[in-house]
């Protein structure tokens, strides 16, 4: 997993509440057997008419917005499980998904994939949509280490659990870690009183 | 304690800090579409399966729904559940492929093959996972990563949700049923009302529920953000195991139904968020938007109050308008199946409704069975037969046009009447519409070509 810290950039909004996995990246784009490639169809069906010309009024569509920041509408990546959707934001080259709200399993996926779901209140979510909108060259500072968010003369703080701060920082995957406590495991699976 | 808590804690292996423990898993079930990177994980470690008796693999998501016994027309579906042949194979996990006899969608087959049970930890690739949960396991879903982390391992580092109850008390109204429970449900909580938690479904209402409807409603858990629902196992759960083809036996039975009987909340457990609702208050229901949160009994009309641009950009989308009311709609399409509503009770009921009476002309029916398993039991059944008096048309097991990854997709701009779980913009076909309702809504929608309260059908 590549390491997160520190990122200064300019960001994409979208400010839609509840964008499902299914907007992220579209089912039929899920039969790839490898995790490359996801980017060219994050947000597929928003991005392209049917006739795959480019939906002009869709923002990854207009030049003057960029960056490696997506600030997004509240209960961000609801929906199924696909993990495409991290690889497809990752694909693309997000490295932060700022929202007021992120679902449960989305908010996994994108840690384990060196994503930042960063949560901020709904407060701080307009004020950053607001920046954005009034220039869009607007610097977002995310610095994981320190657990700040800067934009302008805004400077917040956000939660990450301790544990994913560090896999993140380091680039860790939890399965590293799950492989060196085997001993752990089988002492346990031993001691079960009931089992099946 | 809870009943989550009791699993959990069962489970746990050792604790990482105060929010993360790490917990045994006990079933892993895996398919095609969200397996194949954990398996090249799995290569270039250099590692394998760790507990090859605690996974099991089918195909369903890719699969053709008529003509199975064919090789797979469409070249990328052909690959991936290919691939998950080859993987099986080569990591030596029990398969249950295309033409298999207990093949069909993971979240049908766990359960009537005996191998869901009270008191597991279950995971998949799949955030329906939660369907099992109606046996009172901890059953979520899980993204790719940690499919590699299960095989390798049988663990998961995990946070500990907090824990909610809804309660449904009293007796259903006629013609409602556990879809239109749910549904009511996740109207009131929103599509993230129940984001961090694990919900227990508990009142009399759901106790009074076969096993085939508590799936139904653990299913769409998932559609307000909990990662999981529960049920308390009671006779009616261990009357549904018994004699199961994985099930426990003998000696083995006796033990597990003791210890099955101690998975409830105790009268002084403490939840982090309870709510109680009156079946009473519970009609068919009908959703009009493009979250499962946007849903109405079929009597009301669209809401008008706090309409947001998302709600706007959803509507627009379902080409329908504030104050609007779904009954006299006039539908192309109606789906009957998925992991929410394909097993053998929900094909029993569309068939006792559509016995004797013909399809509208213009719509096109899929019903597509859960399984390998419930399409036998419903041919032995002559439920085929029924299906094809009324024009439709039962077809082979898979997960089909719930999410459209196969050729069974919804043609853009029309409306379908689905029993499955999501109504996403796109979900079942660019530009398709889809309106969710139970089985009983769907048949009389077939039927009548239209959108109509199944209340003034019924006798």
């Amino acid at each position: 997993m590549e390491k997160l810290n520190k990122i200064v950039s300019t960001a994409v909004p979208i400010p839609i509440e509840d964008i499902d996995t299914d907007q992220i990246i579209p089912a039929r784009f899920l039969k790839a057997v490898s995790k490359d490639g996801f980017g060219k169809n994050l947000f597929r069906d928003w991005r392209y008419h049917q006739d795959e010309r480019p939906v002009k009024d869709f923002i990854l569509n207009n030049d003057t917005y960029q960056g490696q920041i997506l600030v997004a509408g509240k209960n961000f990546g609801c929906g199924s499980s696909r993990e495409h959707a991290a690889w497809a934001l990752a694909d693309y080259g997000f490295k932060v998904v700022i929202s007021s709200f992120f679902a449960d399993i989305f908010r996994g996926n994108a840690l384990n994939n060196g994503i930042l779901p960063l949560q901020v209140s709904q407060d701080v979510l307009d004020q950053i949509f607001s920046l954005i909108e009034s220039d869009h060259q607007t610097l977002l500072e995310v610095n994981v280490a320190e657990q700040t968010l800067t934009a302008g003369n805004l400077k917040v703080s956000f939660e990450i659990d301790p544990y994913k701060k560090v896999c993140l920082i380091n680039g860790y995957d939890d399965i590293d870690f799950l492989l060196s406590i085997k001993d752990d495991i089988e002492t346990y699976e031993k001691s079960r009183v009931f089992t099946l | 304690m809870t009943l989550f808590e009791k699993i959990w804690n069962a489970h746990v292996i050792k604790s990482i800090d105060k929010n993360r423990d790490v917990v045994y898993i006990d079933k892993h079930l895996i398919h095609e579409v969200t397996s194949p990177q954990a398996f090249d994980g799995l290569r270039s470690r250099g590692i394998g399966i760790f507990r090859k008796d605690r996974i099991l693999a089918t195909a369903d998501h890719n699969v053709p729904t008529i003509n199975q016994h064919l090789p797979i027309q469409e070249p990328l579906s052909r690959l991936q559940v290919e691939k998950l042949h080859e993987n099986c194979k080569q990591f030596d996990v029990e398969l249950y492929g295309l033409g298999h006899q207990y093949q069909g969608i993971v979240h049908v087959i766990g359960p009537e093959l005996g191998i869901t049970l009270p008191g597991m930890t279950i995971v998949c690739g799949d955030s329906h996972t939660s369907t099992h949960g109606a046996f009172g396991n901890i059953a979520f879903g899980i993204g790719t990563s940690q499919v590699e982390q299960v095989m390798a391992t049988q663990c998961l580092i995990l946070e500990k949700s907090k824990t909610m109850r809804i309660n449904v008390e009293g007796t259903l109204g006629k013609g409602v049923g556990a879809k239109d429970i749910i549904l009511f449900i996740i109207s009131r909580l929103s599509a993230a009302g129940g984001t961090g938690y694990f919900v227990e479904y508990a009142g009399s209402a759901i106790r009074s529920l076969s096993m085939e409807a508590r799936m139904t409603i653990c299913n769409m858990s998932i559609e307000m953000g909990a990662r999981g629902g529960m049920i308390a196992p009671d006779e009616t759960t261990f009357e549904y195991i018994k004699g199961r083809k994985f099930a426990p036996s003998g000696e083995k039975w006796e033990a597990a139904v003791d210890y099955w009987k101690t998975l409830y909340s105790d009268n002084d457990a403490v939840f982090d968020a309870e709510f109680t609702y009156d079946a009473q208050d519970i009609t068919p229901m009908v959703t009009y938007g493009t979250n499962p949160g946007m849903g109405m009994g079929i009597s009301e009309h669209i809401p008008s109050e706090n309409t947001t641009e998302s709600t706007l950009k959803s509507l627009n989308y379902m080409g329908l308008h504030v104050g609007e009311t779904l009954a006299g709609k006039r539908i192309q399409n109606v789906f009957i199946g998925s992991c929410t509503n394909s097993r053998i009770e929900d094909l029993r009921q569309v068939a006792d409704y559509v016995k004797g009476k013909q399809k509208a002309p213009h719509v096109k029916v899929y019903i597509v069975p859960g399984s390998k398993q419930v399409e036998i039991q419903a041919k032995k059944e002559g439920l085929d037969k029924i299906f094809e008096a009324a024009g439709f048309e039962l077809r082979e097991p898979g997960c089909s046009a719930c999410l459209g990854m196969n050729e069974d997709k919804i043609p853009s701009g029309e409306y379908c009447v689905s029993t499955s779980n999501r109504n996403f913009e796109g979900r079942q076909g660019q530009g398709a519409r889809t309106i969710l309702t139970g089985p009983l809504m769907a048949a009389a929608a077939a039927i009548e070509g239209k959108i109509v309260d199944i209340r003034e059908y019924l006798n």
